[in-house]
């Protein structure tokens, strides 16, 4: 990639006239010697594995370990009979049950569209598929918004770091949460500024998040912090869109994520030995899974 | 890293280390066995060994000698499929040394009786590499084409080879060469930045003190 921080990428849509997602674009064919056409299919690709893995949701399916599955059946339940009575109304109840349902699915071996990781892949489905579905905005503008997600990831996995194991939770939902932050303010007719500082905000929400899934699986709380990740960036992006700032420049909120990351214990970097993982009933759990595996 | 690379892999889940990268490993085993694989008998180490059924890697693995790719949606039924292929296996947790802590070891016969034994680890997002061949030293990703060349540790069999790729335009990026000792069996692995021919690869097997070519291009 041309960039290595989300403000220049802000100087190229100024300098250019053009939108973030178009310079992001230009940048892929670019980096990998396609055409025009030749990215935006491989983007109608992705965004049709991420409409299939969503529709493909099995409300019966358990993971193996039994830890995971029929949550996101439960929230879909919950949002129909309820409607805009719960508290956080329907839209952001759909948002909740994709994350939950998508977090399953990836649990549950189905196929899904890591972004940025199969741990995280349920957060930009989750606000990109009901804002496509319930508010009729075309196909086009949503792949506008995954190259703004994209653009947003490349940045963070250039400065910092995507991987739990690297960096922790925030590398991975909080990147994803990022991605899908900027991503609606392209929606919502955010310009390129607003994106960024939906992206920082998102980001900074997130940051200090730690990874320590139970028994070392994809599961524990992997699929219910998809559901933050997803709710924090409606959030973030409302705020861009109001106009609200991040004190500390977005470029520097990635910094910070990076420093956190290098210097946070490696029992909370994937590595089920703390946090939640090193819990009493955590431990317990992981002793169940593992004599029943081995 | 492209965009692709941060919107995907597009892949069968749950973890792009345990899973996918154990698709791949399975996969790239099967090129170098060069033939359908009627037993295998598995290692397991490390994160691998503890985490393995959980994130489905035994399935993985096997799915990849099957000749699937991560994102195939039969991953998951990889062991009814294999018993249908008429594919034996066995998975062993065993603890090894010095090893990445994602690890397998693959033993592998083909179906015409060949066999090889195949060290290799899952690097994170899906990203392989393989450490050992037949027990000895061989490093490389696989990402680019890949030439393995097994042949007897003696004078002059590395210029032949890179007289052969030089004849046929290739360049070559990188290329190692391990040994088991002194004038014994060896492996040179070359990655190139080009694809090879078939041609080329029949020249290299026709040299003096090769004993076999693996031509890996996982594109």
């Amino acid at each position: 990639m041309a960039f290595e921080a989300l403000q220049e990428i802000v100087f190229a849509c100024e300098q250019t006239k053009k939108a973030f997602w178009q310079v992001i674009m230009e940048d892929d064919m670019t980096e990998r010697e396609v055409s025009r056409d030749g990215s935006m299919a491989q983007m109608k690709y992705t965004w049709d594995a991420m409409l299939q893995s969503a529709s493909g949701y099995d409300r019966s399916l358990k993971s193996k370990s039994g830890l995971v599955g029929g949550d996101g059946a439960k929230m879909e339940d919950y949002y129909k009979e309820k409607g805009s009575e719960s508290l956080c109304g329907e839209y952001v109840d759909r948002v909740i049950a994709g994350a939950l349902q998508m977090g399953e699915s990836n649990a549950c071996m189905k196929r899904i569209v890591a972004a940025p990781t199969a741990g995280a892949c349920g957060v930009l489905p989750a606000v990109l598929v009901p804002y496509y579905t319930t508010r009729g905005c075309g196909e086009g503008k949503i792949l506008e918004a995954l190259y703004t997600a994209a653009g947003i990831g490349q940045i963070i996995a250039t400065r910092a770091s995507i991987s739990g194991a690297a960096g922790g939770c925030q590398a991975e939902i909080g990147s994803a949460s990022a991605m899908a932050a900027g991503a609606l303010v392209h929606l919502q007719g955010g310009n390129a500024q607003q994106i960024i500082q939906a992206a920082g905000m998102a980001l900074k929400n997130l940051l200090g998040l730690v990874c320590d899934p139970v028994a070392g699986l994809v599961e524990v709380p992997c699929v219910k912090r998809n559901v933050i990740g997803a709710v924090n960036a409606l959030s973030s992006a409302d705020m861009a869109m109001a106009g609200i700032t991040s004190r500390i420049p977005p470029d520097q909120v990635i910094d910070a994520m990076r420093e956190i990351g290098e210097r946070m214990d490696p029992a909370f970097r994937e590595t089920a030995q703390g946090g939640l993982a090193g819990t009493a009933a955590g431990m317990e759990i992981a002793g169940r899974i593992l004599s029943r595996f081995i | 890293m492209n965009i692709f690379d941060i919107l995907g892999p597009i892949m069968v889940g749950p973890s792009s280390s345990h899973t996918a990268g154990a698709v791949k490993i399975g996969n790239i085993s099967l090129k170098l066995l060069q033939e359908k694989p009627v037993r295998a008998d598995i290692i397991l180490h490390g994160s691998f060994a503890t985490t393995g059924s959980g994130h489905g890697t035994d399935r993985a693995l096997i799915a990849g000698l099957l000749g699937m790719q991560p994102d195939d949606m039969r991953i998951p039924d990889s062991f009814q499929l294999a018993k249908r292929e008429g594919l034996e296996f066995t998975f062993t947790n065993k603890t090894l040394k010095n090893a990445h802590p994602n690890t397998a070891v693959l033993s592998l016969t083909g179906e015409t009786g060949h066999t090889i034994e195949v060290q290799a680890a899952s690097i994170g997002g899906g990203r392989v590499e393989i450490h050992k061949l037949d027990g000895v030293d061989a490093f490389f990703s696989a990402e680019k084409p890949t030439l393995i060349i097994y042949n007897l540790d003696r004078r002059g069999s590395v210029s032949d080879v890179a007289s052969v790729l030089s004849l046929n335009h290739i360049n070559i990026a990188n290329m190692h060469l391990y040994r088991a000792k002194k004038g014994g069996f060896a492996v040179m692995v070359i990655e190139m930045d080009q694809e090879i021919s078939q041609y080329a690869v029949q020249l290299l097997e026709g040299l003096d003190g090769i004993q076999k070519v693996v031509y890996l291009n996982m594109e």
